[in-house]
């Protein structure tokens, strides 16, 4: 199959415009919850007959939500390696659904790819339900959730334990099932060393936090995203203020650290992030770590107003479409790491020439 | 202390909130912090046998359970802890005990506090819960697993 993903507004990828509140520091709010349905192994211990009745039953209920009435049904079990990790470069499918380093997904690995909401399905659990929005509101990525929860919750049986609550394949997600996550750029408190203490901070009161894709992935480009710990034993609205609570404090945290940095070195980090934008707007080859820290430089100096006429949307885009598997869909065919490296240069100069003129 | 709810027993749970940036102190007995749902992360043991009666059930409960089999989906409780993942939603009762111990561990609570749930009921005439169970409990009495069968039909019936 061709993947197309040009007919989804934002590429399925809501978050990405910058149009919700502090965008300039936090991408995105991530809402996530975890159902099973009732009778039916979970997906791992599941049989290839099972899987296919979880999807179709999934669809079917799917198609008679408001938020994925008109959702695109892209089955991740069809698909190349090279298109399972566009879809988890855009933050459609975990690590786990697109199997990376599978020469295939397994049968009945789906998604479902709506204008505000995705779907997972036959991740670990049955049905993993997301919510994206543009900069922090994890309110309204809640809101949205529940519904779409709700409403799918009406129509299939899903297993639910008086005791413990919505089951999951891994008790790390029973109860509520829900994880919401923040994901937040702190280069100013990286560079005032604060960060340590913020991060211990952070584990104190039951988040915790890993790298820009989630479980797994390595911190990388100041960007962090920032999650609740545990999911059961507190309500659903508990759980979200919560983290919207600690969130709000390491945001006015990250904005005390950098107008810190204004005032007590100033012309040094001016200089340093100028070399940062002008190294992505001129290097010849960029590797994609590189890339990722440079574009931290360059977002941080836009979010202090030292270089202007560079959005954030177009500094989000190139988090996103400065990845491998994405060089490799506008090269039209795979790509060595040399290679890729030429063609994200080559991108990125592209893309930073067309929205600030040429040099 | 007295406990601050009830005002009757001696208070052993003494519990910090901060809401809304102001620190409130609760001093609760056990059954008026039970009643509230405050699970205390570590069982209290009241005497030095019961602290190494607790410690001995803690290393010895996991090795007595490793064979424990969930009979609906066959996962014992050995899988679990090799793949930290459990079969299906009957596993849940199937290792009951030892779960309530780690979610204890995990969460720091064992019971649930988000919303509540009830299936569709049958309308329409169209169950699929039901219809799968029909099919998984001709599948076992066909392979003659019946105590996998007889966990289904009680599980038809509770539906009935």
């Amino acid at each position: 199959m061709t993947l197309d993903l040009s007919l989804l507004p934002d590429g399925g990828m809501p978050w990405i415009t910058a149009a919700g509140p502090h965008a300039d520091i936090v991408l995105s709010s991530r809402v996530r919850l975890a159902r099973n349905i009732a009778g039916l192994p979970f997906s791992p211990r599941a049989a290839e007959a099972d899987r296919l009745q979880v999807l179709e039953q999934v669809r079917e209920a799917a198609a008679q939500t408001a938020l994925l009435r008109a959702a695109m049904l892209l089955r991740v079990d069809a698909m190349t390696a090279a298109e399972r990790r566009l879809l988890h470069e855009r933050h459609l499918v975990s690590r786990e659904l697109a199997e990376l380093e599978a020469p295939a997904a397994r049968v009945g690995a789906a998604v479902l790819v709506g204008d505000e909401a995705a779907l997972m399905v036959n991740e670990e659990d049955h049905l993993r339900l997301q919510v994206f929005r543009s900069g922090f509101d994890i309110g309204g990525a809640w809101e949205r959730a529940a519904r779409l929860a709700r409403e799918l919750g009406d129509l299939l049986p899903l297993a639910f334990h008086r005791e413990f609550g919505f089951l999951t394949s891994c008790p790390t997600n029973v109860g509520t099932g829900l994880r919401a996550s923040v994901l937040v750029h702190l280069p100013g408190l990286v560079l005032t060393q604060e960060i340590g203490k913020v991060l211990a901070g952070l584990q104190q009161m039951g988040l915790t936090y890993r790298g820009l894709y989630g479980e797994g992935s390595d911190v990388m480009g100041n960007f962090f995203q920032v999650s609740n710990q545990t999911t059961l034993g507190r309500g659903e609205d508990e759980l979200c203020d919560h983290l919207a609570r600690v969130v709000a404090h390491v945001i006015s945290r990250e904005t005390e650290a950098r107008r810190v940095l204004r005032r007590d070195a100033g012309y040094i980090v001016e200089d340093k992030l100028w070399r940062a934008y002008g190294t992505l707007r001129y290097a010849r080859s960029l590797g994609a770590d590189e890339a990722l820290n440079l574009l931290s430089g360059v977002r941080l100096a836009v979010g202090m107003a030292l270089i202007s006429g560079l959005s954030v949307y177009t500094l989000n885009k190139l988090v996103v479409f400065s990845q491998q598997a994405h060089l490799s869909l506008v090269e039209g065919r795979p790509l060595t790491e040399v290679e890729a490296n030429l063609a994200r240069a080559r991108y990125v100069r592209g893309v930073l020439a067309a929205e600030t003129g040429p040099a | 202390m007295l406990c601050d709810q009830c005002r009757e027993r001696d208070a052993v749970v003494h519990l910090t909130q901060i809401v809304n940036a102001e620190v409130t102190q609760l001093h609760l007995c056990e059954k008026c912090a039970a009643a509230k749902g405050i699970e205390t992360t570590v069982a209290m043991p009241k005497h030095p046998l019961g602290d190494f009666l607790h410690a001995v059930q803690q290393q010895s409960a996991p090795a007595l359970g490793d064979q424990t089999r969930c009979a609906y989906c066959q996962t014992t409780l050995r899988d679990f802890r090799a793949s930290g993942r459990l079969g299906c939603a009957q596993c849940y009762t199937a290792f009951e005990g030892a779960l309530r111990e780690l979610l204890r561990r995990v969460h720091g609570a064992a019971s649930h506090r988000g919303s509540s749930y009830e299936p569709p009921t049958a309308t329409g005439g169209h169950r699929p819960e039901m219809e799968t169970l029909r099919a998984r409990l001709q599948q076992a009495v066909a392979a003659e697993e019946f105590e996998a069968a007889a966990q289904l039909r009680d599980q038809i019936r509770a539906l009935e």
